[in-house]
């Protein structure tokens, strides 16, 4: 199971990775969103993998550790945050720079980038 | 306290120009001179202290952490370099009253100059080596300010800018060495540094310290090889030049010298270092002012030498010569201030200081010309002036000194080949100015200087001839008191014009003769040299310092051309570096726990999710399709978490995948649709190396520790969160009680991308397709029938459902995190189904003050625990009773969730209302013209 869980975890990062290393401004921000679904996974996980443990108290029983839960919460709404001033920034590069590359550069796209 | 007052009177002379420059230039130098000269007396009123064997002290804490004190000391060597710095300063300062032109800024000059005595006065006063080398490198800022005082002249500039880098640097140097120094001895207090010569010199790390040390004090004085800086620093206004290259800067490093000698003087290797560095400075110095054309070249490299004289006699650190160190100190500065102004003098009366052009001054103006005469022939060692004095003391000195073994004799013969040097190039700077004829007329009609500018000069140069015939008189006090401070003891001595036929006084005399004969036969030698390539420092210099700046910028740009793929791969691969190096030390990569069970739920949704994640990369380019790829991913992401025992996790990433893909979505409608190949063959090779690396480094990593036995602090959580937090929900009570200042931390994070958000979606112009990738018009139908009447029932359910999970939150799954996605999406879903003005004239009021309000709202929470004594953020609770309901649970903790809950709702709504604001009105459709260019502006 642990494996498995590692393996899904690594090839979640490196699709989002990929992604990132693109050079168009789209791409980059979905790249971004999934790297963050892997880093997500990967840091509830440090808490251990439980089946049938939530933390809510109810008298007994072993739980699954809250604190990595915690953590993971606040880190999936504000992940929501970078991810919307990510692509709203390359909205913005791309009205103000007329393309949506990611160097920087100042050229209109063709007509035919435009669809 | 009176100590004090001698920096502190500088540091007012360093305002008082500033301010008295509009009342013109006389009454500006006298308020400029008239704290340094009360700072004088003040010092000289502490003799009678000093000579009763006392050494006053003043320190005050500064940051003690450091050992850093403001820490000052006044003893005879302090009284000796004070003496100079403030006696002589204020000559230069009344000598620049006429020699600056009428239209340059003589405040600013004045304040520069006193800037550069307050530095000089603390490095001779400083009783702590920090501070001392606080002052050091503040000599060196000052020194830059002044000799780039005439910075419209390149050679000014550049000449400053060599002078600070190489005294500056020498000064990173100095200061390592002062912290080995304050890590051998465990203080930088001078006192007790000198105290600890023992433990200094036992330590190993000494020569290092010594070398760094030295490093620092040879650049300052400008001791072979760091020479080259001083003479382009004659680029300054002839006043600084008369002040910081023969009285004061430059001896700074003689002083940190005879300072230290006594802590780390007495070795082997500060004998052979110090005095041989000082006889080649010496030679080489001699040799280059016999061949210069230019009046302050001349001075600057008999400065050179002069200073290599002085290194040597500290070299060789005998008491004697340690005298004799002191007094040429005292002799050099009064007739090189002197030469040096005089020079200027000529520059400021002729129009030129170049030898070629000079010649036959001595009609023109004969008082300069005997002023000049003797203080070069006190430079020369000519006999009843004080440069002889101390020269024969240091002929005498190297012939006792002992180094080199077997070639000791190589000392004095050195020696006194400097001395014919020292007399060849005194008589060429005398006899070509004033006495040769003149080949051309010089520039300026020469003539007599006003009165006072030359009255240092006078007061200079009666000094010289006056400790020249009465020497025993006039500096053995001044003397005793210095050598007293460098040796730790009284040094009996006696100084004498005459001591009878001894070697020392056939040196001078060899000297002498030799010298007359060499300037006699100088311009056949400058013929020779002519011949050699000359290097010009400068040059060196300039060109190294450009070539380590296109460097830097070469490389600069190659890391930073503002391509984000360039970042992200840098990045990326740094970190794989890093992380790699730390999987390499793990001995094994599986610890000893057991994995779990497999099952064909499990194996389902890890297949699901490596397709979601592969099908995103392979659709890339069909962005729409990528999308959707990646909301599988979202998904199955939620149900991870709902297996794995995080119910909150699992609400909370469901609400967020929802919200994230309308976002992307809407915001795609603005992007292009496709994304073209443009990746060569080479980087997306390279690329998926590097990600692929990365997945792996982090799929290791997670096995590694998924594997291993964890210990936790979160037992303390669990115990906790019933009796301290009164919820049963422990993530909740986590993240609104016990962490709830990071949730704060976080709900404001939000709060301030969404306000970015707006402000970057303000006047943003963006080009809309009438069409979709494929060439399809956009559907004519803006709101569907169903998608409206179902939005407008869901809304009251889905708040009251919101409404449950918040209360329920501090129990069981939820909270206002979770809540306010849900509420959030509810009120999306309404503006999908019926645009935004109809949901705007609707829902009246701005998501910026909701999302604010919620970080206050929050935040008041926490304050409110003030008001009963306890820390921000200390959360109360209690059961409460109402009819129909039952018992119930109040706590603090839920007035705050419900500021997240604001927060989070206002911010959702204010990234995507906004968003949606810029698109609706204007959408075109079929029946609207097709938009070609950018429109909305």
């Amino acid at each position: 199971m642990e494996s498995l869980y590692a393996i899904t975890t690594g090839i979640l990062t490196a699709c989002g990775l990929f992604l990132t290393l693109r050079g168009r401004s789209f791409p980059v921000v979905v790249g971004l969103t999934l790297l963050s679904y892997a880093v997500n996974l990967f840091l509830f996980s440090m808490g251990g993998l439980t089946t049938n443990g939530a933390a809510i108290l109810d008298g007994g029983g072993s739980y699954a550790d809250p604190l990595p839960q915690a953590l993971v919460l606040t880190a999936i709404v504000i992940g929501f945050a970078m991810t919307a001033f990510a692509v709203i920034l390359a909205m913005r590069a791309r009205g103000d720079m007329g393309n949506d590359h990611v160097d920087g550069r100042q050229v209109d796209e063709t007509r035919e980038e435009r669809r | 306290m009176t100590l004090l007052w001698i920096p502190l009177l500088t540091l007012l002379g360093v305002l008082a120009p500033m301010c008295l420059e509009r009342y013109g230039r006389n009454l500006c130098s006298l308020g400029t001179a008239t704290p340094p000269a009360i700072a004088l007396l003040l010092a000289l009123n502490q003799v009678p202290a000093l000579m009763a064997g006392e050494v006053p002290r003043i320190a005050i804490s500064w940051i003690p952490q450091l050992g850093l004190d403001l820490a000052f000391r006044l003893d005879g060597l302090s009284l000796l370099f004070l003496t100079l710095i403030l006696g002589i300063g204020l000559l230069i300062i009344l000598y620049a009253r006429y020699y600056l032109a009428p239209e340059e800024p003589f405040g600013r000059f004045n304040a520069y100059l006193m800037l550069f005595m307050l530095s000089m006065v603390g490095i001779v006063m400083a009783d702590n080596l920090l501070l001392l080398w606080v002052f050091w490198e503040m000599t060196s800022l000052s020194s830059f300010l002044l000799i780039g005082f005439w910075s419209s002249q390149s050679d000014a500039r550049k000449g400053a800018r060599m002078a600070l880098t190489v005294t500056g640097a020498g000064g990173l140097a100095l200061l390592a060495g002062f912290l080995l120094i304050g890590d051998m001895v465990g203080s930088f207090n001078v006192g007790v540094v000198l105290d600890s010569a023992d433990v200094i010199l036992a330590d190993p790390r000494y020569p290092i310290m010594l070398v760094l040390v030295l490093i620092g004090a040879f650049a300052k004085s400008a001791q072979f090889p760091f020479q080259f800086w001083l003479p382009h620093a004659m680029a300054a206004p002839t006043p600084v030049s008369a002040y910081l290259h023969s009285a004061t800067m430059v001896k700074a490093g003689i002083f940190l010298l005879a300072r230290l000698h006594p802590a780390i003087g007495d070795s082997a290797m500060w004998g052979w270092l110090v005095t041989l560095t000082g006889m080649t400075t010496f030679l080489y110095g001699g040799w280059f002012a016999l061949l210069k054309t230019d009046l302050k070249g001349i001075l600057a490299f008999s400065t050179v030498s002069h200073l290599g004289l002085i290194t040597a006699l500290l070299g060789i650190g005998s008491p004697m010569a340690i005298l004799a160190a002191l007094f040429h100190i005292l002799n050099h500065a009064t007739f090189k201030a002197a030469l040096f102004m005089c020079s200027g003098i000529i520059d400021h009366e002729a129009g030129t200081r170049e030898l070629a052009k000079l010649g036959g001054l001595r009609r023109a103006m004969p008082i300069t010309a005997l002023l000049m005469s003797l203080a070069a022939a006190a430079m020369a060692g000519v006999p009843l002036l004080n440069g002889f004095l101390s020269k024969e003391m240091f002929f005498k000195e190297t012939l006792d000194a002992g180094l080199l073994g077997g070639l000791g004799w190589l000392l004095p013969l050195l020696a006194t080949l400097g001395g014919v040097l020292s007399v060849a190039y005194s008589l060429r700077l005398v006899h070509s100015v004033f006495f040769k004829p003149a080949k051309t007329a010089p520039p300026k009609h020469p003539h007599e200087p006003p009165r006072l500018m030359r009255v240092p000069v006078e007061f200079l140069v009666m000094i010289c001839v006056a400790v020249g015939l009465f020497p025993a008189v006039l500096a053995t006090g001044l003397l005793n008191l210095a050598t007293e401070a460098v040796l730790g003891r009284h040094l009996e001595f006696h100084l004498a014009i005459w001591h009878g036929v001894n070697a020392p006084l056939i040196m001078s005399l060899v000297a002498l003769g030799c010298g007359v004969a060499l300037y006699g036969v100088h311009p056949s030698i400058r013929r020779f040299v002519r011949q050699f390539a000359t290097t010009d420092a400068r040059m060196i210099f300039e060109n190294s310092i450009q070539r380590l700046v296109a460097r830097s910028q070469s490389l600069t740009e190659r890391l930073e051309n503002g391509s984000l793929q360039r970042y992200m791969s840098l990045l990326l691969g740094a970190a794989l570096l890093l992380a790699t190096l730390g999987l390499l030390e793990l001995p094994q990569l599986a610890g000893g726990m057991p994995e779990g069970e497999l099952d064909g739920v499990l194996i389902l949704g890890a297949a699901l999710l490596i397709f979601g994640a592969l099908g995103t990369v392979v659709t890339h380019r069909y962005r729409l399709v990528s999308l959707l790829m990646l909301s599988v991913v979202g998904l199955v992401v939620s149900l991870t978490f709902a297996r794995f025992s995080a119910p909150d996790l699992a609400l909370t990433q469901l609400s967020v995948e929802v919200v994230t893909m309308i976002l992307l979505m809407l915001a795609l409608f603005f992007l292009p649709q496709k994304t073209p190949r443009e990746s060569s063959a080479h980087r997306t090779i390279r690329d998926i190396a590097l990600a692929s690396a990365l997945g792996m480094v982090v799929a290791s990593l997670n096995y590694a520790v998924l594997t291993r036995e964890i210990d936790s602090i979160s037992r303390f959580f669990i115990d906790n969160s019933v009796p301290g937090g009164g919820g049963h929900n422990v993530v909740n009570v986590i993240l609104v009680d016990f962490r709830g200042f990071d949730t704060l931390g976080e709900i404001t994070v939000l709060a301030i991308a969404g306000l970015a958000i707006f402000k970057l979606l303000n006047r943003l112009r963006l080009f809309m397709p009438h069409s979709d990738a494929e060439g399809r018009v956009w559907s004519p139908d803006r709101y569907p029938m169903i998608l409206t009447s179902v939005s407008q029932w869901l809304l009251p359910l889905a708040l009251l459902v919101s409404v449950f999970i918040f209360l329920r939150g501090h129990n069981q799954p939820g909270g206002g995190f979770i809540a306010g996605l849900v509420t959030a999406v509810a009120l999306i879903l309404i503006y999908m189904a019926r645009g935004v003005e109809w949901t705007q004239s609707r829902l009246d009021f701005p998501y910026q003050l909701v999302a604010i309000g919620g970080v206050a709202v929050a935040t008041l929470t926490g304050l409110g625990s003030w008001l009963f004594g306890r820390p921000f953020l200390t959360s109360a609770f209690g059961h409460f009773k109402l009819p129909l309901i039952g018992e119930f649970e109040l706590a603090t903790a839920m007035l705050f969730d419900l500021g997240v809950y604001l927060a989070v709702v206002g911010a959702t709504l204010m990234i995507l209302a906004n968003l949606g604001k810029v698109t609706t009105p204007h959408r075109p459709t079929k029946d609207a013209q097709p938009a070609t260019s950018k429109e909305k502006s």
